[in-house]
Parts: C-alpha cells; structure tokens; sequence
C-alpha cells in the first residue's frame, strides 16, 4: 500500500511532465500554416513523380543508352510522369476522353464518394487534436459505429426515412460510446489516449469478428462467412444524382458535420473550452474549466463523427453486407487527412477530398498506365512526413521559423510604444 | 582578470537586444548590471557566454579578443556563471555535480572520484563554505546549492563570475550570506559580473553600477547613488517605490481559514495546519521564500488543490471541497502566480482570455453560442479601461509584454462580482511602470471593500501593500505582523524565527 502511494504521485508528475511536451509536440504539427500544407503536398508530388520515372520500363530502357540519346531519356521521364499524373487527373476529376459531360464530370464524383469517410473520420481526429489529443482509434470507432449503423439497418423494420435516421443514430451513438471510453479512461485514470485507442481498435476489431460468426448477431443467416446480411433499402442513404453514379446522400451529412464542426470550434462555448483546453489545459482548469468533462465529451464527439465514416462505409458504398474488414484502413488515413487541413473543419474538408482524388485516381492510373496504387501511398505517405516535419520543409524552402519571425515583430512594436511612453 | 565588453550589438531579425553596448569590469571588481526584465542584461551574459554570437563587437579578456563559439569556449577562457536556475542534478552529490561535464577518469574509465571531492573541500575551506561533497543535492538548502553553483564555477578555475539574478529565490538572509561571499570572491582577485533588477543589493555590494534600458546603456552610478536616481535611469522617468494608500477601512470578517492543511502528490504536507482571517476592505499580505506553502494555500483556496482539509469560510459560507466553478462563481477572483501558465492561453486573443473564467453562461455565453459582438465590445472596454497596449483585441495574448498580459489577467478578474481576491505574485518579471499600475488596481480593489489577499516574495511589495503580514516558513503561518513592521523583523521571520510579538490568532 505505501510503496503504491508513494510511486503513483510520482508517476502522475512525470506524466505531466511528458504529457505538456507531448502537447506542446502535438501543437507544432497541427498548427502549421496552410503554405506548409500545400508545399508539403507538392513536394510529396514532385518525389512521387521521381518514383514513377524509376520504376517506368521505357525510362530503364533508354537510361541504358543515355550517352549517346539523352533526349530519349528525358522524353520517356516525360511521357511516364506526364501520363501517370495526367490519368491521375482524369480518373478524379474529368475525363476529356468521355464523350459527353455526364460521363466526363464521373471522375469527379467517384473522388467525393472516397472523400465522404475520410472527411467525416478526419473531422473527428481533427477535434481530438484541438483538444489536446490523438485519435488513433479510428477503426475502432468506424467498426462499432458499421456494427451498430448495420445491425438497425439490415434487422429492425422501419418505414423509409426513419430506418436511416434510427440506422444513423445508432452508429453515432456506438462511435461516441468507442471514444467516449477513451476520454473517461483519460480523466479519471490518466490513462494515455494513444495507448487505450490503439488497444480499443483491437477489441473493436475481435468484437465484430466474433460478432460476424455468431448467428442472431451480426452473420447473414443461412451462411457461414463472417459477413452480415445487405442492409434493408429504407436505411441505405439514396444516390444524390441517379444510379449512373456511385456518390450517395452520405456525403451531405458530411457536408453537414464539417458545418457542426466549424460552429462548434469557433462559435460555441463548448468549442471554446476543447480549444482552452486543447492550448494550455492547467490554464483552463484555473478559469474553472473541468478539463475531465471536456476530455469526455472531446472524445465521444470525436468518436461519433470517426463513426459517422463507419456509418457512410455500411449504408452508402458497402451496402450488400460487410465484414471487418469495412473500416479500409479510412481511420489512419484520416490522421494524414487531419495534418493536411491542420485540424480546421474546411481544411480537413479539402484534405480529404484531396484524398479522395488520390484514390479515385490511383485505380485510373495503374489501370490507364501500369503505375502501381502503391505510388499513392507512397505520396500520401510523404504528405504526412513532410507535415509532421515542418522545420524540414521550411528548411527546403527557406521559410522563417514561425518563433523567430514574430517575436521581434511585436518586441519592435513594444520597444516603439515604451519610447512613445518616455516621450511623453 | 579584466574582462571588457567593447561595443556589443546583437540583434534577432528587426529587434536590436543588445545595441553597442561596451561595459569594462576590472579585476577583482564586482560590476552590477542594473536594469529591468527584458533590458537585455541576459542577452548580453549569453553574448558573454559563447550561447549567442554577436552581430558587432568584441569580448576581450585581459585585452586579448577572445572568440566564443559556445559555453565550452567562454569557461575554458575563465568565464563561470551561476545561472538563476540551478543546473544541478538532484540525486546526484555535490562532488559528482562539481565535476559533471568535465569528469577526470583514472584507469578503466572510472570516475575520480576522490579527486573531485577534494576539490569540493579545497575550495569550499577556501571561502569557509560548510558543504559536504557526498551530500546530494536535492537534500541541500537552495542557498547552499548556489554555492555549489559557485563551486562548480570555481572548479573550471573562473575568473569572471557571472551571477544571474542569483537572489531571486534565497532568502534576506542568505542574500547578506551571499552578498559576503561576492565580496571574499572579489578580494580574492575574481571579477564579479552581477546582474539584478534589486536596487537594495546593487547599492549594498556593486563597486560600478552599468544601468540597461532597451538594449543600450543609459547610464553609469556609483553604489551611493540613492534607489530614486537608479529607478529613475532603469525605466527613464521618475518613479515612485511606495503605493498612496489610506488606512484601510475595515468592514468586518469576510474571509476566514481555520486548521488548513494541504497535502501535495508526493504525500508531503504542504501547508500545515494555517489559520488566519482577512477582513473586508483590507490587505492581507503573506511573504515568505519562495517554496514555503504560497502556492499550495492559494490554490487550496481556489479549490485546485487535491487533498485539502481544515475550514475555509467566505461571508460564512464554506468553500473547501467544492469546484474551482463554483468557487470562482462565489466570487473569488484569482490572479495565479505562473501568468503564462496558469493565467493565460498564449495562443488564443486578448478578447478569448478575457472571457476564459466566464464561459460557460451569460453574459459571454447564451444558448451555447459565443456572443462575439458582445466579446468584442467588452474586450475593447477593458483594453481602454487597463491600458492594455496591444494592436486591438484580436491579438494573440502570447505577443503581448508581461506586464500587458499581467494587465490582460487584471481586467478579467477584476471585471466579476468580487466578494475575495486572491493575488499570488502579481508583479513578477515586470517593469516598474507596469508594477505601479498592478499595486495601484490591488489597493483600489481594497478600498471597494473587497478582502484582499496578496501573495508574493518581494519584501519591498509586501511592505508596500500590506495592512497586515502574515509570514510562511516550511507551510506554517510563523506569526501575522501588522504592514508596519520592520524588514530585519520579516527577514527573520521568513527564515523561521517567530516575532517577538506575534499578532496570535488574528
């Protein structure tokens, strides 16, 4: 008993400590500007199109003979980065090939319809990150909130409308409960919210695996693959513009969202409080802020709107039933989809669908021009590098370190006001 | 050794922090470097210490130019400091801590020990220093564990010593312990360079006085210059060290604490056992050192301490065991010690501070939106009424001065319903304009008839302020003096010696 009253104070203090630099760490990262973003994601293009002139045949194959016809070389680098960022365009955007607009303008809509989950999940890290916090439960939540979403939908009857509503409720619910956990665990026990997420996602995951094979639970009846039945047509969100394409009404609950968000953030008390807490939480709680309750509530909103991507994966893009694998890895994407937009609802808005782009068009890519998916990841993954490092990019490109360039800004306007106060 | 500083310009992007700034130090000469927080007195010391390098001019030791490229450079030339913050290792001694950096090993890479303890001794006997070499650090006094500071300085064989601040967390009577060593040091042929904002030590030890103002030299004095014409050059105008106040009109008990006594995480009693009353209208001053219980009593009564036990009464309902909300909603305004860790959010704008302990209801908040217009109104109100110089109040809190974001502090917890304010340090690192402004809002609270509690480790504060003293050494209340007692009476009883006439259970 007295050894564990003497080491756990002990403990509580030197996670204070470590838990100040991990905000402090925390804030660099998601609080760099938006130029930082957009280089990072063209500098991430640049070396991906290096790769993808590597790894072009043709480009092999005059290399060998680049003495004697270097033109041949430079042409073939060309032609590979051109065709592969070109078919990248084309099967995310538009495509000029199509014949008419409806077919052309496709591409574009298949980019909203990947975009519609990472969004949604990224606006719940993004939150999490205001508060202080990372969410890497992400497909914990998803799966909970698909669970819960997809049971509503394929095995209670409800006239069309509220079936959804009910469907959509439940899965929010089940997503706030997944991090609502998190964020209990955090204020009463100090529990670190990376630990308990990254542990929830596998408890998530075996508890929806068991799940999928028990019959009466989740499992289709009548099969024996862990996959649960087609989710019931009065709970699957109705296409926004006919069947000719995929995107469907999940997407304008997103739209919805990164709205609540913003209002959230920047015009609610409660937003103002995640945000106090989120900058300097032993200020917060001497203005009498109870930094528990906002861990709590931070991360069963966080989780609800992570859910919310589970819910748009179950009743939007997988309706046919789905098994545990319908998170797609949208939880950690929506990490990178969260640093891109630096944590602003609009920024993540546009990150994820910058994402979204890449997906759609990766599949365009490797079928128009042979370059593997993988150079996507590969580009994705150097986004998040070069974000996470910022000192890195502002050293490639020679910008100021955000500390130095303000500080003797203001000092020169204080020095300006002392000398106008001796003046007088 | 002679140390010369000849025509130091440093600058970081537009702010010039050092500009031109020549400055010569004889040997065996303790040389003060008089101005206030931000005059660029630390900037200069890191100049001098190889930690930044100078845009213009040059160091010279013994009129030899010496060129630092860091700390390692500057002590091998014979330059030593002692640093405001100790930079010791707790669980090590005081031999291993002398010798850290600069280890002598004998075969097989193993720690000299012996050596090191030796040397500890040698020079310890040298200045009649009492200090054991195997005694850890964490175990010792703060007063002694500057001297070790001196120690390890002396071991490098420094010739110029550099104090920074070093009286900011001693005692009255470690200062005149200290004052005495600066002066053994000197005779022993040291240079002293000894950087302070207290007028009192300036005068008591310097044998030059070098005053700073925004980066430049604005003057030289000798120590019989008076604490008026010293101020006076620090801040460039005339000022005054006293507050105007009348005699307090007191209107009966509002606060009342009986048998507090905190706890701390690490099971240590913290506060013990404090009893004291603060009336309505009047100023309850509690000095002490720095580390004896302040902080912990006035956290216990904002309700931010864990395990508190004892009666807090305020207007005679109790207040221990509730929520810092309540509390604050009770009417308990609150100015913590740490301003830019507890009182403020750097990031966030002077209109956001200013509505940080209010926002979670009317007239911030309705309906669970931020009234903006109404934010923004009221926060241009305060920045008029406190003279908060700023660029509007949009501004990031972080950007502006101490003394304007103490001011920013100020204006929130002085715009509630106050039954009780609490001030903890309210003019730490500040300019003399801004200190004026801060004791002159404390007495106005006071004269409104609000009890007033005022928590700081200044003496010249203390005794500036207070109607009453009450005195903590090692979480005890050692006795309430009225704010008339002397100062050799406070010093020591902050070194826990009980007045000869203690104002009991007042």
């Amino acid at each position: 008993m007295s050894a564990t009253t003497t080491t756990a104070p002990a403990g509580r203090d030197s996670r204070m400590d470590g838990s100040e630099r991990w905000i402090q760490t925390l804030r660099d990262i998601t609080g760099g500007s938006a130029m930082i973003s957009v280089l990072a994601v063209l500098f991430a293009l640049v070396v991906g199109a290096i790769l993808i002139a590597f790894t072009n045949e043709r480009v092999q194959e005059t290399a060998g003979y680049f003495f004697s016809r270097p033109t041949d070389l430079l042409r073939a680098v060309w032609d590979a980065v051109a065709g592969a960022y070109s078919a990248l365009f084309q099967g995310s955007i538009y495509n000029f090939r199509a014949t008419n607009f409806l077919t052309a303008i496709r591409p574009l809509t298949e980019t909203l319809t990947f975009a519609t989950p990472l969004i949604a999940a990224g606006l719940g890290v993004g939150l999490a990150f205001r508060v202080g916090m990372f969410n890497i439960g992400g497909r914990g939540q998803m799966l909970i909130a698909a669970g819960a979403a997809g049971w509503v939908a394929f095995a209670v009857e409800l006239p069309a409308g509220i079936h959804l509503i009910v469907a959509i409720l439940a899965g929010l619910l089940g997503g706030a409960i997944w991090g609502g956990i998190v964020g209990l665990l955090k204020a009463r026990t100090g529990a670190h919210e990376v630990i308990v997420t990254i542990m929830l996602n596998f408890v998530a995951l075996y508890l929806i695996q068991f799940l999928l094979r028990t019959p009466g639970a989740l499992q289709a009846p009548g099969s024996n693959n862990p996959k649960t039945p087609a989710m019931a047509a009065t709970a699957v969100f109705p296409d926004l513009f006919g069947p000719r394409y995929n995107l469907h009404a999940g997407f304008l609950t997103v739209v919805a969202a990164t709205i609540f968000v913003w209002w959230l953030l920047s015009r609610s008390n409660l937003g103002f409080q995640f945000r106090a807490v989120g900058q300097n939480p032993s200020a917060a709680r001497v203005a009498g802020i109870n930094v528990k309750n906002v861990y709590l509530y931070a991360m069963a909103i966080s989780g609800a709107l992570v859910g919310l991507a589970g819910i748009n994966q179950v009743l939007g893009t997988v309706t046919t039933g789905f098994g545990s694998g319908i998170d797609a890895g949208i939880g950690f994407d929506a990490i990178t989809v969260a640093l891109l937009g630096r944590s602003k609802p609009w920024g993540i808005f546009a990150a994820g669908i910058l994402f979204g782009a890449f997906k759609a068009g990766g599949f365009a890519m490797q079928a128009a021009e042979g370059v593997p998916i993988d150079i996507v990841v590969v580009v994705q993954a150097l986004i998040v590098l070069f974000i996470a490092a910022p000192p890195l990019v502002r050293a490639m490109f020679h910008l100021p370190t955000p500390g130095t360039s303000r500080k003797p800004k203001i000092r020169a306007v204080k020095t300006r006001q002392t000398n106008e106060v001796v003046a007088k | 050794m002679k140390l010369e500083l000849r025509g130091i310009t440093k600058r970081f992007g537009a702010l010039v922090a050092n500009n031109n700034i020549s400055l010569t130090v004889e040997s065996g000469e303790i040389h003060a470097l008089l101005g206030e927080n931000g005059a660029g007195k630390s900037t200069l010391m890191n100049v001098l210490y190889g930690l930044y390098n100078a845009e213009e001019g040059d160091i010279l030791l013994d009129d030899v130019v010496q060129k630092f490229a860091g700390p390692g450079d500057a002590m091998n030339a014979g330059i030593g400091m002692v640093h405001q913050h100790f930079m010791l290792v707790p669980v090590f001694t005081v031999a291993e801590n002398v010798v850290l950096g600069h280890e002598q090993t004998t075969f097989g890479g193993r720690l000299d020990l012996s050596a090191a303890r030796a040397k500890v001794r040698e020079i310890s006997d040298r200045f009649g220093f009492d200090i054991d070499p195997d005694a850890l650090i964490e175990d010792l006094p703060v007063g002694v564990q500057q001297r070790v500071e001196i120690i390890k300085a002396l071991s490098q064989d420094a010739k110029v010593l550099v104090f920074d601040e070093p009286t900011a967390v001693l005692t009255p009577q470690e200062t005149d312990e200290l004052m005495i060593i600066m002066r053994q040091l000197a005779e022993s042929g040291t240079s002293i360079v000894f950087i302070t904002h207290k007028l009192r030590e300036v005068r008591a030890v310097a044998d030059r006085i070098t005053v700073i103002r925004l980066g430049t030299v604005v003057g030289e004095a000798s120590p019989t210059a008076t604490n008026a014409e010293l101020a006076s050059l620090m801040v460039g105008r005339a000022v005054e060290l006293t507050v105007h106040k009348n005699a307090p009109e007191l209107r009966g008990t509002a606060l009342s604490v009986k048998n507090l006594s905190v706890i701390d995480s690490r099971n240590q009693i913290v506060v013990n056992s404090v009893s004291f009353d603060v009336q309505a209208g009047e100023v309850l001053a509690i000095a002490g050192v720095q580390g004896n219980g302040q902080t912990e009593l006035t956290e216990a009564l904002l309700g931010l301490q864990q395990h508190v036990t004892g009666l807090i009464e305020l207007d005679g309902k109790p207040l221990r065991g509730y929520s810092v909300r309540h509390i604050l909603d009770s009417g308990v305004g609150f100015v913590p010690e740490d301003r830019t860790e507890d009182g403020l959010i750097a990031d966030f704008s002077i209109a956001e501070n200013l509505m940080l302990d209010r926002s979670s209801g009317a007239p911030f908040v309705k309906a669970g939106n931020l009234q903006l217009g109404f934010r923004a109104q009221f926060a241009a109100e305060k920045i008029a009424e406190f003279d908060i110089r700023s660029q509007g109040s949009e501004m990031e809190a972080g950007r502006l001065s101490g003394g304007n974001q103490q001011k920013v502090v100020l204006a929130r917890e002085l715009s509630r319903e106050l039954r009780l304010f609490v001030a903890a340090q309210p003019t730490r690192g500040l300019d003399v304009g801004s200190i004026e402004f801060v004791h002159t809002r404390i007495i106005e609270t006071r004269d409104s008839g609000i009890p007033v509690i005022v928590v700081s480790t200044e003496l010249d504060e203390v005794v500036a302020l207070a109607d009453r003293i009450a005195v903590m050494y090692r979480g005890e209340i050692v006795g309430i003096v009225p704010g008339n007692t002397p100062r050799a009476t406070l010093g020591l009883m902050m070194a826990g010696e009980h007045a000869p006439a203690t104002e009991s259970g007042l």
